[in-house]
């Protein structure tokens, strides 16, 4: 077992090492950052001097090693726009990021799967096919789409909700948060269903694909049997048994609602992470890319690992088998 | 699939009304699209022909200049939006479709070698490609597509890197389920070439997952490249898709101006959700276990 998870630690080591030459030369690509840093009329002994200070002028290998070995130190550079170090800048932005994407998350769970323990219970009752018809849409419409839609609706129609930004926010543990105040959740709340409902589709039919197996199990049969009430039975037996499934689509899906989150916070103006990247996009600010895209990446290298792992505990075939 | 293979499954299919009208409505947009230049009342790309004092007018208004009729109104440049539809429906598809079918040949290939050579290639290969379906594809896309920068070769390079993993993953699966069986034994033991047992016996067999994986594909090519454009980050703006045009609408839709944003949007809406509904009939025909 320790051979298995050094060898994977290993594995992640150099994925981890093959993106960042990845990302560092197609980031390098993208633009002239000098013209971001400086004004187009600064002379041409400060465009020098400041190609120095950067190290544009060195060959890109060593680029790439000094870029490796500030990365090591912890050190993602400053970004060019902000003027201030990427990590802090990120830093600063995460709890948004984190806030809406943790809401929608859990929204769409605890909404989800209720509605699709219901729709395999009663695979053809009326509410079933609504349900399922509202799962089709949110796992078919583009995110972006029904941002817009939501924005018209609730913000331009009917113009009970704001549109965009934050709104008020409440310092807990040295960081604003949205969710602590009435006008913070007003701001929050359409975000964060435009985030939900690709989640809330897929948890639905989880849900009820789980559901229609269990009904017909002997677990079920047995429970009925024994006299317990179809709610008791689906509180007890069928929720627990279908949560194993769902708790593990709850942290895949977690990484990946953050990258959707890029597009809702754009539409949103959600200060958050995903504005920022787009932004920076824009604005050619390579370092906050580049940190972004490692951060991401690490993330992501981390569930894989972490998933590789426990399945490996549980399920000691696998050990050998795949490495 | 021979001639009463593929009536049977034509019967089959037809038995689902609602496939049945989303094929219809498949077919008919694909036409229009292709059709555009022939039917819209404009050139949408033709700045000579735009009037600016016609800009951001509402559906149903006509032109006092031209006496055009602008059945779904105008968007800021002037631009009659119907037109504009048709032509940002046909580079939709076109890219779509483009995207979807390299891809295909991409991803097939590359799984079905991967199952056929077998061996420390295969895990290697595999490996990567778990790896990258690991990361969500609009994360993918959008950094390549900043990247690479705007244009039509770009965003489908963008595209294709961000999907030919789903096919490799379906059809190294499918392929590795022929790989063992006693034909593709009996091609391999005649002298024919390695890639002609991989391309003309394995893959052929390989097929049914693959078609189900590019349906879904391509409306999510689709889905994806409207996603991209409307972040600013896919076509030139001298040739709005309907992702740009959904762009260029949001900012009038605050103060009101709904259709600019609107008619584009549900135009893409009922391509995509017909795509899928297909999809979804086709899947359901070729899946073994919901087979009575």
């Amino acid at each position: 077992m320790i051979a298995f998870v050094l060898q994977r630690l290993w594995q992640a080591v150099i994925v981890m090492l093959a993106i960042s030459l990845l990302v560092f030369v197609g980031v390098f690509a993208i633009g002239n950052p000098i013209d971001v840093v400086l004004s187009p009329d600064a002379t041409q002994q400060i465009r020098e001097e400041t190609i120095r200070a950067y190290g544009f002028d060195q060959p890109l290998w060593r680029q790439y090693l000094a870029f490796l070995d500030r990365l090591a130190h912890g050190d993602f550079g400053r970004s060019f726009l902000f003027n201030m170090p990427v990590l802090q800048l990120i830093g600063s932005r995460l709890p948004a990021t984190l806030e809406l994407t943790l809401t929608a998350v859990i929204g769409a769970t605890v909404i989800g799967v209720p509605l699709g323990m219901y729709a395999g219970y009663r695979p053809d009752g009326a509410l079933s096919k609504i349900i399922m018809a509202i799962s089709v849409l949110g796992f078919s419409v583009p995110t972006f789409w029904i941002g817009l839609v939501l924005i018209f609706t609730f913000a331009v129609t009917l113009g009970w909700l704001p549109a965009g930004g934050r709104g008020e926010t409440a310092r807990a543990f040295g960081v604003d948060w949205s969710c602590l105040t009435l006008g913070g959740w007003r701001h929050l709340i359409l975000p964060a269903i435009n985030l939900a409902l690709f989640k809330f589709a897929m948890m639905v039919r989880l849900a009820r694909a789980g559901t229609r197996e269990l009904m017909l199990s002997d677990t079920v049969k047995f429970a009925r049997a024994a006299g317990e009430s179809e709610g008791v039975i689906l509180r007890r037996h069928v929720l627990r048994l279908i949560s194993i499934p769902i708790v593990t689509v709850f942290g895949l899906e977690f990484g990946s609602t953050l990258a959707f989150a890029v597009v809702t916070e754009t539409i949103f103006s959600w200060p958050g992470v995903g504005k920022l990247i787009i932004d920076s996009i824009s604005s050619l600010d390579r370092p906050v890319m580049v940190a972004y895209l490692m951060l991401v990446a690490c993330l992501f290298i981390a569930i894989n690992l972490l998933v590789d792992l426990a399945q490996a505990a549980l399920d000691p075939r696998l050990r050998g088998a795949r490495a | 699939m021979n001639e009463t293979g593929l009536s049977r499954f034509w019967a089959d299919f037809a038995q689902n009304r609602v496939a049945v009208v989303a094929l219809a409505v498949v077919a008919l947009v694909m036409a229009t699209a292709l059709a555009a230049p022939l039917i819209a009342p404009q050139n949408p790309y033709d700045l000579a022909t735009l009037q600016l004092s016609d800009a951001r007018r509402p559906p149903g208004h006509v032109s006092a200049l031209t006496g055009l009729h602008y059945w779904l109104g105008t968007d800021a440049q002037g631009r009659d939006l119907l037109s504009a539809i048709l032509y940002g429906l046909r580079i939709s598809v076109m890219i779509g479709a483009a995207a979807g079918a390299i891809a295909f040949a991409l991803g097939a290939t590359l799984g079905a070698f991967a199952a056929y050579v077998g061996g420390r290639t295969e895990a290697l290969l595999m490996r990567v490609i778990d790896l990258q379906l690991s990361f969500p594809a609009i994360l993918l896309a959008l950094v390549l597509a900043a990247v690479l920068g705007q244009g039509k070769a770009q965003l489908v390079t963008a595209l294709v890197t961000a999907q030919y993993a789903y096919f490799a993953r379906t059809a190294h699966g499918a392929a590795k389920a022929e790989r063992n069986k006693e034909y593709v034994e009996a091609a391999l033991s005649t002298p024919l070439p390695a890639w002609r047992v991989v391309f003309r016996h394995i893959l052929p067999n390989a097929m049914p997952p693959l078609i189900v994986v590019a349906t879904v594909q391509i409306a999510n090519a689709i889905a994806l490249e409207a996603t991209l454009s409307f972040l600013g980050l896919g076509l030139p703006v001298s040739e709005p898709s309907l992702g740009m045009l959904i762009a260029n609408g949001f900012q009038y839709m605050l103060s009101g101006r709904y259709w600019i944003s609107i008619y584009p949007g549900v135009a893409l809406i009922v391509l995509i959700v017909a795509i899928n509904i297909v999809g979804d009939q086709i899947r359901d025909q070729l899946n073994p276990r919901l087979q009575r």
